[in-house]
């Protein structure tokens, strides 16, 4: 299985490289792709270097091109397909079926990847994909529990990647529109989820704070409690008189125990999320997965994580958590 | 303009949402859409179910569609989906690719529901090869995206738009309800069915915020777009769909049957139009203009 490591910045996709990804996943410095934050990712420059020090180790490197652009500006991503594909990156990641449309007429010899924003699930919509776009790998949702995954991979309809570790979106990716209910700006159109723009902290005399995303209140901290980004989907709200994490505690996925069941599945490749967070977590995040792959390969037989790796994961978790999420039916 | 009824997106008891569309029957609507579309674990009617009252209900006075669902994980909801295709006399509205490749598998024209992702012109026309006739716009979609498909030239298919009720906001593999009652989504007794409403899931300081679902998550107030209906002529759309909330179904269809009849534009009364505007779904937009004749 190939490790997909994130960099948002090019000393990221070195460190990516040096600690062990197989591929690299970069976007370009603005809105075709579903990171994009200010001060993050990659000129055309930065791109040609990143890629001359990848492929010099044997290394890959993939550009997201995974938003959907509107009519108007429909241009700047088939501008953004023409790029990726003169630089010669190893494959495109795309969403929208324009987009993968336009690259598999206009430059049929460039792999195509069809992005979780997606939204494939099942067989038939990967069949869809394949054949209209001929897609070289889709990334799974993170909706599918570990025998939903097998099943499909059983299917053998296009290579599967999936969601080995990182922050968890909880709602189908590419169907989620509870950023732009809020903000008004959506990751499958501007490429951000609740964006920072519209954050904001207040804090009491006691020092309590509270936490508003476009003046609706998202979560309450009392003095010293840690406080994570107002996703919407990770706040605290009150339902039939309980305020509680209604929706999502904020949690990263980690599937370091599933390895040998993935792997038997014939799963592909394993994603690791966070082009936005920083190279410490590249490091620490792609050196253990690399560590853990190579064990698995070598003795494959009564697999267990080292207590070790785990620890070093969830210290690099959102709230220092970590959940096997919907691959286990009990998360459900 | 034409009338649309949505889906119904809760799960009400079998005797309620037959007496429902026994009732919806009698309403001046041009199409109704029926089918499960959010929990294939809510069985009060099965798809076997729709498929009959949807054939019962498609006499000829209006156009009658299954609605497919938006989230599929199982092989048992793809052989649902299966089924829904090969109905035999209604069209489907597909709310998955999956739907659209079984549809097109078969050569069958298909409407196009709102959890599909066309945001541009030539998503729409890949579609439309694929045997699209009808596109029900997506949650965050407004007039803007019409303005641009237009500027982009490409054959429009007939535009449908919700006008009325909850908006569907994002899908996922948890079961909120199940999880707001401390129960295992497996075991979950499907205790969605004691709310015909959904949850109202209200932020700390005691602002609606959102619904609860099952699995689904919705605005907190309905989406109104009445005042706006001389804009929506103007776009060119040509379907107004209604979505079913607890009560007051039959007031709201005759609202909007009124208005189409007299051209006198209805006061507000939902509080949501944000994504007609091109601004965040849940805010509320006051037309510059006042109202106007048309």
């Amino acid at each position: 299985m190939h490790l997909v490591c994130p960099a948002g910045s090019p000393p990221a996709l070195i460190t990516a490289v040096d600690h062990g990804a197989d591929a690299v996943y970069v976007g370009f410095r603005d809105q075709t792709n579903a990171r994009a934050f200010p001060g993050l990712n990659f000129s055309e420059a930065d791109l040609r270097a990143g890629i001359r020090y990848a492929h010099a180790r044997g290394r890959q490197v993939y550009v997201a091109l995974n938003t959907y652009p509107g009519p108007a500006h429909f241009g700047d991503w088939q501008a953004a397909v023409d790029r990726a594909a003169t630089l010669g990156v190893d494959a495109i990641i795309c969403a929208d079926m324009g987009v993968l449309d336009y690259a598999a007429r206009t430059h049929p010899t460039l792999p195509r990847h069809l992005s979780v924003q997606g939204s494939a699930t099942t067989h038939a919509a990967l069949r869809y994909y394949r054949e209209r776009f001929g897609i070289a790998r889709a990334v799974l949702p993170r909706v599918l529990s570990i025998q939903q995954v097998e099943r499909l991979c059983e299917q053998d309809v296009v290579p599967i990647e999936v969601f080995a570790f990182g922050s968890l979106c909880i709602m189908v990716e590419g169907r989620c529109q509870l950023s732009s209910y809020v903000t008004g700006a959506s990751p499958n159109r501007h490429g951000v989820c609740s964006p920072a723009k519209f954050v904001r902290w207040e804090e009491g005399p006691g020092g309590q704070r509270s936490v508003r995303l476009n003046d609706r209140l998202i979560d309450r901290f009392e003095a010293g409690e840690p406080a994570g980004y107002p996703t919407v989907c990770k706040g605290r709200y009150d339902v039939a008189g309980n305020v509680f994490h209604a929706l999502e505690e904020p949690t990263s996925l980690n599937t370091l125990e599933l390895l040998p069941r993935l792997a038997a599945a014939g799963v592909v490749a394993l994603k690791i999320e966070g082009r936005q967070r920083g190279q410490a977590y590249v490091a620490a995040v792609t050196r253990t997965w690399r560590a853990a792959l190579d064990r698995f390969a070598a003795r494959p037989d009564g697999w267990s994580p080292d207590p070790q790796w785990q620890r070093e994961l969830a210290r690099h978790a959102e709230g220092h958590q970590t959940t096997l999420g919907p691959y286990h039916r009990s998360w459900q | 303009m034409r009338l649309s009824l949505g889906p119904l997106q809760y799960f009400w008891p079998r005797e309620r949402v037959l007496a429902f569309y026994r009732e919806a029957a009698t309403w001046p609507l041009d199409v109704i859409y029926l089918g499960e579309t959010v929990c294939s674990k809510r069985r009060e009617l099965t798809t076997r179910d729709w498929i009959a009252l949807a054939h019962e209900l498609a006499d000829g006075k209006r156009e009658v569609v299954l609605s497919s669902m938006a989230l599929l994980e199982a092989e048992s909801e793809l052989a649902s989906l299966r089924r829904l295709v090969e109905n035999g006399r209604c069209r489907v509205e597909a709310n998955d690719l999956a739907a659209v490749q079984l549809l097109r598998e078969r050569g069958l024209r298909f409407i196009g529901g709102p959890s599909l992702n066309v945001y541009n012109h030539q998503t729409l026309r890949l579609l439309c090869e694929d045997g699209l006739e009808r596109l029900v716009l997506g949650t965050e979609q407004g007039r803007a995206l019409i303005d641009e498909f237009r500027a982009s030239g490409v054959p429009l298919p007939e535009l449908e738009i919700p006008v009325w009720g909850r908006l569907p906001l994002s899908y996922s593999a948890r079961c909120f309800t199940a999880r707001a009652l401390d129960l295992a989504k497996d075991d979950c007794g499907f205790r969605c069915i004691d709310y015909p409403d959904g949850l109202p899931l209200t932020s700390r300081d005691g602002q609606p915020f959102l619904t609860i679902n099952g699995i689904q998550v919705q605005t907190a107030g309905p989406c109104d777009l009445g005042p706006e209906l001389a804009e929506l002529r103007a776009a060119g759309i040509a379907l107004l769909r209604i979505y079913p909330q607890a009560a007051g179904n039959a007031a709201i269809v005759t609202r909007f049957r009124t208005a189409l009849q007299t051209g006198a534009t209805p006061l507000r009364v939902g509080d949501e139009n944000g994504y007609w505007h091109g601004t965040a779904g849940m805010q509320l937009v006051e037309p510059l203009q006042a109202p106007v004749e048309w």
